[in-house]
């Protein structure tokens, strides 16, 4: 709607709401979570108001460090591979015709909608020892013993990469599907081979937009759980599986609120950077 | 290029497909444990998911907090939407924000901050509990679909509503709302279907007391495998799949996922 009218008090009332249980459900808990960082554990799982920095100090002790570093290292490299993959497949899907075009994207929503459990679960069997790949390759002759390849490091990479991958699809999606189509066609009357023009001028156009959702699916791996818990052993644990470990195992919530402060900058910080390059972008439209 | 194009769809479509091929597989086998290949053919462990009550209870808790969760998401979106929308709000980007922001982050943070507070309130292990932190950190994607639906309304169909003599309030009830419900049950089924799968905010929160059908499946696993879990991972995809698969057919799935509308006007 584009002529937008002059707020009356009535229309401050009715946002009363949303913005109230915003503020009492998000904020509010964040706040405290904030504050339950400086909190002092007392035994028994339990925890006091005070302020020590004792949870902030804790974080640069070896096991977080390692944690954090092999959470990043981790995501990124799952990051790198969906991208890599899905731009050529979402610019191939945005030229396909009506039928197929749907028939993927509700293939695509479908994985997206999958619970990490699930998702965990299913390569778990695809990976394990009694009825996966390797099961298919002795079934074949091609292998002489069953092989389990999970739990690992690959395992937890292609897990991420799985639940990653629709996710990155759809951040590419509408810029992909507005890209100017007399941009290439151009390219290609002047004598430019399909891939050349991928090459030279799609991908430059789109450098942006890939950067874009390299991050957003950074941000969205370094948030996941379940697939480090299921496909992993401890030394593969992501940050959120040390901090909800922490938080519910170990029943310290000030050292896993201090942790989930860090994950809140560090994705913060991302996001922030996904709105630069976009209002850069929009600036140079 | 061509043969290209086929390779990787090829490739993506099996990557997405195989393991869940596999689960089904898996769970049509009549044996307790896993063999490949099955040794027969059975339903007994999709009968097992009704049977067995652990399993049948928590399939009836995740359905009603995603029921109530996606309806209260829905309800904090439509009144932000609308009025962000339709009036020069001052704080505009900053409230849209702080509707964004829970998604955003990690879910981790949501599901730390939820247990915080309802230990601090001392109101523990509760199901509403879950249903608020779901309905909270899932109203973001009610709040997209409006949004965008706000964006697409014609803006002389309520002002004609006005000169005709009716108030802000009759106009909304009679004109803009009918308009408006595709994208509230777009925004509805996103985030029940999302709510349905999630674990970390669900256990976090109330893990220990109400058992979710995510949460379920994740202590079976722990404790071995059993071929149920297989029979309730194909139900959950089929779930996804004819959920989606509506979409596609009732609402503009395309439109709904950011494509221009004039490239999809040319594929037709």
């Amino acid at each position: 709607m584009s002529g937008r009218r002059r707020p009356s008090v009535r229309s401050y009332l009715v946002l009363a709401f949303p913005v109230g249980m915003l503020a009492i459900f998000f904020l509010t808990p964040f706040l405290m979570m904030v504050a339950a960082s400086f909190y002092r554990r007392i035994s028994g799982g339990f925890y006091e108001p005070g302020f020590e920095l004792a949870s902030y100090t804790r974080l640069f002790s070896g096991l977080f460090v390692e944690r954090a570093l092999f959470s990043i290292w981790v995501s990124l490299v799952a990051a790198a591979a969906c991208v890599t993959l899905a731009f050529p497949f979402t610019y191939f899907l945005t030229q396909m015709r009506r039928r197929p075009h749907v028939v993927l994207l509700v293939l695509v929503m479908s994985a997206l909608s999958l619970s990490e459990v699930i998702v965990g679960f299913s390569w778990s069997v695809v990976l394990g020892r009694a009825a996966g790949i390797s099961n298919i390759l002795v079934w074949l002759g091609l292998m002489g013993e069953a092989q389990p390849y999970q739990p690992g490091f690959i395992a937890v990479l292609l897990g991420l990469s799985y639940i990653a991958f629709p996710y990155c699809i759809l951040t590419l999606y509408p810029q992909l599907s507005r890209l100017d189509r007399e941009v290439s066609e151009a390219a290609q009357t002047l004598g430019a081979s399909p891939w050349r023009t991928f090459r030279t001028v799609v991908i430059p156009i789109m450098r942006p937009t890939i950067m874009a959702a390299f991050l957003l699916v950074f941000v969205f791996t370094l948030g996941s759980y379940l697939i480090a818990a299921i496909l992993g052993r401890p030394e593969h644990w992501t940050l959120s599986v040390f901090i909800s470990d922490q938080a519910s195992f170990n029943a310290n919530v000030p050292f896993a609120s201090a942790m989930a402060m860090v994950l809140t900058v560090l994705s913060l910080g991302l996001v922030g950077m996904v709105l630069l390059i976009e209002s850069k972008t929009r600036r140079a439209e | 290029m061509r043969a290209l194009r086929v390779v990787l769809a090829v490739l993506v479509v099996m990557f997405l497909v195989a393991p869940l091929l596999v689960v089904a597989i898996v769970s049509i086998n009549p044996s307790r444990y896993m063999d490949f290949p099955p040794g027969g053919f059975s339903l007994h462990w999709y009968g097992q998911i009704w049977a067995d009550t652990g399993w049948r209870s928590a399939i009836e808790r995740s359905l009603i907090i995603a029921t109530a969760g996606a309806a209260l998401a829905v309800a904090i979106a439509l009144p932000m939407a609308y009025v962000l929308r339709a009036y020069r709000v001052r704080l505009t980007p900053l409230l849209y924000g702080l509707g964004i922001l829970p998604f955003m982050l990690p879910p981790v943070i949501s599901a730390l901050g939820a247990q915080v507070f309802w230990n601090g309130v001392n109101h523990i292990g509760r199901i509403e509990n879950v249903i608020v932190a779901h309905g909270i950190f899932f109203s973001t994607l009610p709040l997209i679909t409006i949004s965008l639906a706000m964006d697409t309304l014609d803006p002389a169909l309520p002002e004609a509503a006005q000169t005709m003599g009716a108030n802000p309030r009759k106009t909304f009830r009679t004109v803009t709302f009918p308009l408006l419900v595709p994208s509230m049950i777009t925004g509805y089924a996103a985030a029940f279907v999302l709510s349905l799968n999630e674990y970390i905010i669900a256990f976090l929160v109330a893990g220990f007391s109400v058992e979710t059908l995510p949460i379920k499946i994740f202590n079976s696993l722990r404790y071995g495998f059993t071929p149920t879990i297989a029979a309730v991972t194909v139900v959950f995809i089929g779930l996804a799949t004819s959920v989606f698969s509506l979409f596609a057919l009732f609402g503009n799935l395309l439109r709904f996922l950011g494509a221009d509308p004039a490239v999809l006007e040319r594929q037709r």
